[in-house]
């Protein structure tokens, strides 16, 4: 990075709308911003902030009802909003280029990759088919794309969602843009996937010299990629500085409360839980005067913070280039929020109430290809879910972490009923309800054994009233038959999940992703249940939702002494709030115990791999960098030994492919089921090494 | 892929025997009423009836009856028509040939018309050009076939006095009566494909891989030659394929109406007629056309959409 | 409305109810089309409700033959639309037709739906082998020209009004079934059913309340189209001579009867063409409206 060089893109007091039938909606407020040669610019937000709006700005490509206001985009010198559509062309692929977060949807299905990726340079330059095509295999070896030649001939859905994604790094990068925008390119990706696309972002502008605005919503990929930081929110910029100096001191207060939202290594869902950001996102006609976030501000002034609306300013102190949008930031003491006065108390683990002993659940897939009918083998087994054994206890969190295909979902049909298991045990209060089908289960089980499902806009049927369907469950578990009690009751249960009581009457549709999410939050607990399954609760939800979401979760969790299975495959939240953890790969418990065990040495090697997967939000936090190679394989072709040798940086050999690993029990029920020996493992440096809080540099 | 077809052609061979079976016990048995009654008139006596079961063959098992039946398609011996007094395989194919010509000329006209217009429309949605067309599709779709044929011999036959009114060709083939017949069926049929195709089109063009094309900086034509079309004509292309059906309906107003000598216009006599062996023969004709048609436009869809084809 | 007072349990009644109905139509001023479709349909619904007030004369009565559009007959009222060959006023052959065929076109329409989406519900929720059967067999039916399949049912059994509706509903629902079928695979993996599963609920509870209301879209455009489709299809039974038996008004039977004087008398036979143009011409204008309203939510 050069600082004596021109930027390549300034972006100056931008102000975007969209014009509807219902009219204007100022999407985009006040946004400026400047990239430098070579440098990578992170902007970051919740949704309803503008940052996908100003990505689609920049490239001239906002639809029929978009418009930009006033602000002007210049990229090398070029005001773009005065560019007709040919030279529009010229710039778009060639100097600037776009990857999104759906890789599928970059890719035109029925055309090879081939076509897509040669297209490109043929369309810009003046060069021979022959020269677009060794390029292009040679940026699929650059983005490490193993095999290129196959992918080259092969259907974007013959490519798993990693390769795809990577075949669409290399399709932006191949005419060697100036400028390369990223909107959340790895959201739709395995943790460990991602993992390599971070890595290879990252290198991104080493090796090209490209410069890069990564636009996400996750602040520890943020800290992992980018080198200066954009906070936006309702539409303007609120703060910017580099990574280094934002992550450590953050001077707004929306930019200091997603922090507080986010579970970094130094929260506990007791001694230090997290603190969801009060109120709501304005609509964006119904914005305050003044200050965006005022409404929601715990520093806010009236007559003061409410005036008028006024720019960003130079934050002052060693910190360079570090602006923020706040009257008052000098006065606020960050410090003083990190009071001890939101202690919660701890609750006692109680008796066993679920143990899993040996359960596998395998799915017969019918074979129909031509080889199966002429062997006469015409069944295939899926082995979804392969000797599980674990236990959990009241008021404990268990979670359950894994990627797509490690039979997480599938064991939680097993549980509700959904499905029968194969083999096994799984016991619920001492009685086996692995072979018992929901239907055949008596209702005191069913309420006892309930579900938060993960995507909130799907978890309530859209033509019934939220009342209604609170009141379907309490007389289906048959809690109460009175209708006036049965009214008390949903009444009652909207109290809890902190939610007006006039939503009775409201429609799905009228509700936002978070509140939607409370009320599956209510319907699961309406029955006073022992066990409670959470899949991926708050995955789909904003950062501040999610947290608030998590809150209440932990609360209701505290106060009914419920039993919280927790599926997910986000670290950072399953170290926040869970006591127990079982590690899942390809159907496999490849390592269990509690969170502490899991967290530190010895680790299993996906565990060591997951581990360092994970963005963290924390500066001072390092990270050994491991990551893995290949995809994960299907769960239909399964290797044969250990599940996870395939991409394991620790193999020891041939012994790993063709055995399954023993269970090996280093203490105190942690369990690792590896071939290297514990003594082993035990010697390995830790991962994530968190800095005590004698270390950290103090807060300005 | 292999497999696929073979799949596809034995679930046509299974369709057609079900359906011959299905026709063979409502024609042939007593089923929907006594064959002898239907053909003879009620005022037959007993014995004429048995006389003539007994001349038929109706008297022995059915199973033997399906099989001799069925053998009797198979090679090609289609009986004999009450109606015409002759053998049913004189009389159906001339006007099997001349279904043909109308039906090839029909859709000669209305395929290209209908598919420009459709991914014009398409392309620009919400424009005037494509506002006129749904509008003109809607219309269109909305009067039957024999509406638009007597509004159509209102405006050239009465009216303007273009063209003839009936297309018997009895003088000879001409060109002439063949217009108002197919104009009728590409009127009418227009109107459907072509919202097809718009509504496949306008897909297509708001979809994020086409957007992507765009934003990689391709000229216009190539994005929507090379990457819209391709994806947008999968569908049209099924739909098609599958109007062959439509058109079998479709040939029996219009043939009726204009008095063409065509199949459709046989099918229609032969059931008015209780003409059996005549009306199993076009039925059975028909359903061939129908499945065999349905089969390759499944097996054209299996191999244009690269998703089937390669798994 | 204070949220911390609500203790008692909202009431709903019969008056709310039709308030709401009331209410959806209203919806239709978002879209012009569907406007001026459900003018078209409202008219001849209303035509067909005051027939006997609208016209004069018996439909059946061969009165004055050939008489041209506003002739004034012998006992002083006009033959706005004129007599056909036989003698019988135009006009109210055409107002009794249509109740001809809007009684019979929805009664056919609701008989072919009901099946249809049973078959459509069983087929798509429990899968498995009763999905093969009735796919095949949806399969089997929908391979015929439509035509030509009711042309070889009402050969069989005969034509009246009774068979149109049962041959209309055996030709149909196989579409409908297919529809269904389609939004039923589409809906049944959403969270909201899974949860509905893990509550206990039966599967018929969960097909008719869980999955059917969230389907209502489509399937009420589909509705209207399919009604045009019918009523084109009693119309051409009716011209082919396979309709209802005479002397009832049939459109499609007026239009046989008379195109061969259309040259001389062409009002005989435009007017019951513009008739069902017309009604055919405001259910797909609806229905497309219909369709531009639920994509817009």
């Amino acid at each position: 990075m050069n600082d004596n060089q021109e930027p390549v893109l300034i972006c100056k007091d931008l102000c975007i709308s969209y014009y509807t039938r219902a009219g204007e909606i100022p999407a985009v407020v006040d946004f400026s911003l400047t990239v430098k040669p070579g440098e990578t610019i992170g902007i970051v937000g919740e949704s309803g902030c503008g940052k996908s709006t100003v990505a689609m700005a920049i490239m001239q490509y906002m639809g029929a009802n978009g418009g930009i206001k006033s602000g002007s985009i210049t990229f090398k010198g070029q005001d773009l909003t005065t560019l007709n559509e040919n030279e529009l062309r010229r710039i778009r692929g060639s100097e600037i280029s776009m990857i999104y977060q759906e890789p599928f949807a970059s890719l035109n299905p029925s055309l090879k990759i081939s076509t897509q990726l040669m297209e490109v340079p043929l369309a810009h330059e003046d060069i021979s088919k022959e020269e677009a095509r060794k390029r292009s295999i040679q940026m699929l070896k650059d983005v490490n794309l193993p095999d290129p030649e196959r992918v080259m001939e092969s259907y974007p859905h013959q490519l798993s969602g990693g390769q795809q994604q990577r075949a669409v790094i290399a399709m932006g990068l191949l005419s060697k843009p100036s400028l390369l925008l990223l909107d959340e390119p790895t959201t739709a990706l395995d943790v460990t996937v991602e993992a390599g696309i971070v890595k290879l972002i990252a290198d991104i502008s080493k090796k090209f010299g490209t410069s890069q605005i990564y636009i996400s919503h996750n602040l520890g990929l943020i800290l992992e990629t980018c080198d200066r930081v954009f906070v936006m929110y309702s539409g303007e910029v609120v703060e910017e500085g580099t990574v280094n100096s934002l992550f450590a001191w953050p001077k707004h207060p929306y930019t200091h409360g997603l922090f507080s939202c986010i579970p970094l290594p130094t929260t506990d869902k007791n001694a230090a839980p997290l603190k969801p950001i009060r109120g709501q996102l304005p609509l964006p006609f119904e914005r305050p005067s003044g200050c965006f976030f005022g409404p929601r501000c715990d520093h806010f002034k009236r007559g003061l913070c409410n005036k008028e609306h006024f720019k960003m300013e130079h934050v002052e102190g060693k910190a360079s280039d570090h602006r923020v949008r706040c009257l008052r930031y000098k006065d606020i003491d960050h410090a003083k929020g990190l009071s001890s006065d939101t202690i919660k108390e701890s609750p006692e683990i109680g008796k066993r109430v679920l143990n899993v002993d040996g359960m596998k659940k395998y799915y017969e897939v019918k074979d129909s290809s031509l080889k199966a009918l002429i062997t006469g083998k015409s069944s295939r087994f899926v082995k979804a879910n392969e000797e599980l054994n674990f236990t959990a206890h009241e008021s404990e969190t268990v979670a359950i972490v894994g990627e797509s295909g490690c039979g997480k979902s599938t064991f939680a049909k097993v549980l509700m009923g959904l499905e029968t298991g194969t083999d096994g045990e799984v016991r619920h209060n001492g009685k086996d309800i692995s072979r018992i089908k929901v239907r055949d289960r008596s209702t005191k089980e069913i309420r006892s054994l309930q579900m938060v499902f993960q995507n909130p806009f799907d978890t309530l049927n859209p033509s019934h009233s939220i009342g209604g369907q609170i009141s379907r469950v309490i007389k289906q578990f048959g809690i109460e038959t009175d209708k006036t009690k049965i009214f008390k009751r949903v009444m009652n249960l909207l109290d809890i999940v902190k939610l007006p009581r006039d939503f009775y009457f409201r429609k799905p549709r009228q509700l936002s992703g978070g509140q939607k999410q409370r009320i599956g939050i209510a319907r699961a607990f309406a029955g006073n249940p022992s066990i409670v399954i959470a899949d991926e609760p708050v995955s789909a939800l904003d950062v501040s939702v999610a947290a608030a979401v998590t809150e209440l979760l932990m609360d209701i969790q505290r106060e009914h002494k419920t039993t919280l299975l927790f599926i997910s495959h986000d670290l950072s939240v399953v170290r926040y709030l869970s006591d127990r953890i079982v590690v899942m790969y390809l159907g496999h418990i490849l390592e269990r115990g509690t969170t502490e065990q899991i967290f530190a040495p010895p680790y299993h090697p996906y565990t060591e791999a997951l581990l360092s997967a994970v963005p963290i939000a924390d500066p001072e936090v390092t990270k050994r960098r491991i990551v893995l190679e290949g995809d994960i394989p299907s769960a239909m072709a399964p290797p044969k030994g250990c599940p996870f040798c395939t991409r394991c940086h620790r193999k020891i050999g041939e012994l790993c492919e063709t055995m399954l690993p023993p269970e090996q029990l280093v203490k105190d029920r942690h369990v690792i089921k590896c071939h290297i020996p514990i003594e082993e493992l035990s010697k390995i440096e830790p991962v994530i090494r968190i800095p005590k809080k004698e270390e950290r540099i103090p807060v300005e | 892929m292999v497999l696929l077809l073979v799949k596809r052609i034995g679930f046509m061979i299974f369709t057609m025997i079900v359906v011959s079976i299905i026709l063979f016990l409502l024609l042939e048995t007593g089923l929907t009423g006594d064959p002898a009654t239907r053909v003879l008139g009620n005022f037959a006596t007993a014995e004429q009836k048995e006389l003539w079961r007994d001349q038929q063959g109706y008297n022995q098992p059915v199973i033997v009856r399906y099989a001799k039946w069925l053998g009797n398609f198979a090679t090609g011996e289609l009986g004999t028509s009450i109606r015409y007094k002759g053998p049913v395989k004189e009389v159906l194919l001339p006007r099997l040939w001349n279904t043909a010509i109308l039906g090839f000329w029909t859709f000669a006209i209305m395929i290209p018309l209908s598919l420009v217009l459709g991914v014009l429309s398409g392309m620009k949605e919400g424009s005037l050009l494509d506002r006129t067309i749904s509008v003109f599709g809607i219309l269109t779709t909305s009067v039957p076939e024999f509406a638009s044929a007597v509004f159509f011999s209102a405006l050239f036959v009465f009216g303007l006095k273009w063209l003839p009114g009936t297309s018997s060709m009895a003088s000879g083939f001409e060109f002439k009566q063949l217009l108002l017949p197919a104009m009728v069926l590409v009127v009418y049929d227009f109107g459907y494909v072509a919202r097809m195709t718009r509504a496949s089109m306008a897909e297509v063009m708001t979809s994020q891989y086409v957007r992507s094309a765009v934003l990689k900086g391709l000229p216009y034509r190539q994005v929507i030659i090379r990457h819209a079309l391709r994806n947008a004509l999968i569908a049209p292309f099924t739909v098609i394929m599958l109007q062959i059906n439509w058109l079998l309906s479709g040939v029996i107003v219009v043939e009726f109406f204009f008095a063409y000598k065509g199949f459709g216009a046989l099918l229609l006599e032969a059931s008015l007629n209780n003409d059996i062996a005549l009306l199993e023969a076009c039925a059975m004709i028909a359903v061939v056309v129908a499945v065999g048609s349905q089969t390759l436009a499944d097996i054209g869809y299996t191999f244009l959409n690269p998703r089937i084809r390669f798994t | 409305m204070k949220t911390e007072s609500m203790t008692e349990m909202p009431s709903a009644g019969y008056g709310a109810a039709i308030w709401r109905i009331i209410k959806s139509f209203a919806l239709l001023r978002e879209s012009w089309v569907g406007m001026i479709g459900a003018c078209i349909v409202l008219f001849w619904v209303l035509v067909a409700l005051f027939a006997p007030l609208i016209a004069h004369f018996d439909p059946n009565a061969s009165i004055m033959p050939f008489a041209k559009p506003g002739t004034i007959g012998v006992s002083g009222h006009t033959f706005w639309l004129g007599t056909d060959h036989m003698g019988r006023d135009i006009l109210a052959r055409i107002v009794w037709g249509s109740r001809t065929v809007l009684t019979f076109g929805p009664l056919a329409t609701l008989s072919a739906y009901t099946v249809g989406i049973l078959m459509g519900l069983m087929a798509g929720y429990r899968g498995g082998i009763i999905d093969d059967i009735l796919s095949r067999i949806s399969d089997i039916i929908l391979s015929f020209p439509v035509l030509v399949l009711y042309i070889i049912v009402i050969a069989t059994i005969g034509a009246s009004g009774l068979n149109i509706v049962i041959a209309i509903t055996f030709a149909s629902s196989p579409g409908i079934m297919r529809i269904v079928r389609g939004l039923v695979l589409d809906l049944r993996n959403r969270d909201y059913v899974a949860a509905a599963q893990t509550r206990g609920e039966s599967d018929w509870r969960i097909m008719l309340f869980e999955i059917l209301p969230n389907a209502r879209g489509p399937l009420i455009v589909d509705a209207c189209l399919r009604l045009g489709y019918v009523i084109i299809t009693i119309g051409v039974l009716g011209f082919l001579g396979l309709g209802l038996p005479p002397p009832d008004p049939d459109w499609g039977g007026m239009v046989n009867e008379t195109r061969q004087m259309a040259m001389v008398f062409p009002h005989m036979t435009l007017f019951p063409c513009i008739a069902i143009s017309s009604l055919i011409l405001g259910f797909n204008l609806l229905a497309d409206g219909l369709r531009e309203i639920s994509l817009r939510d």
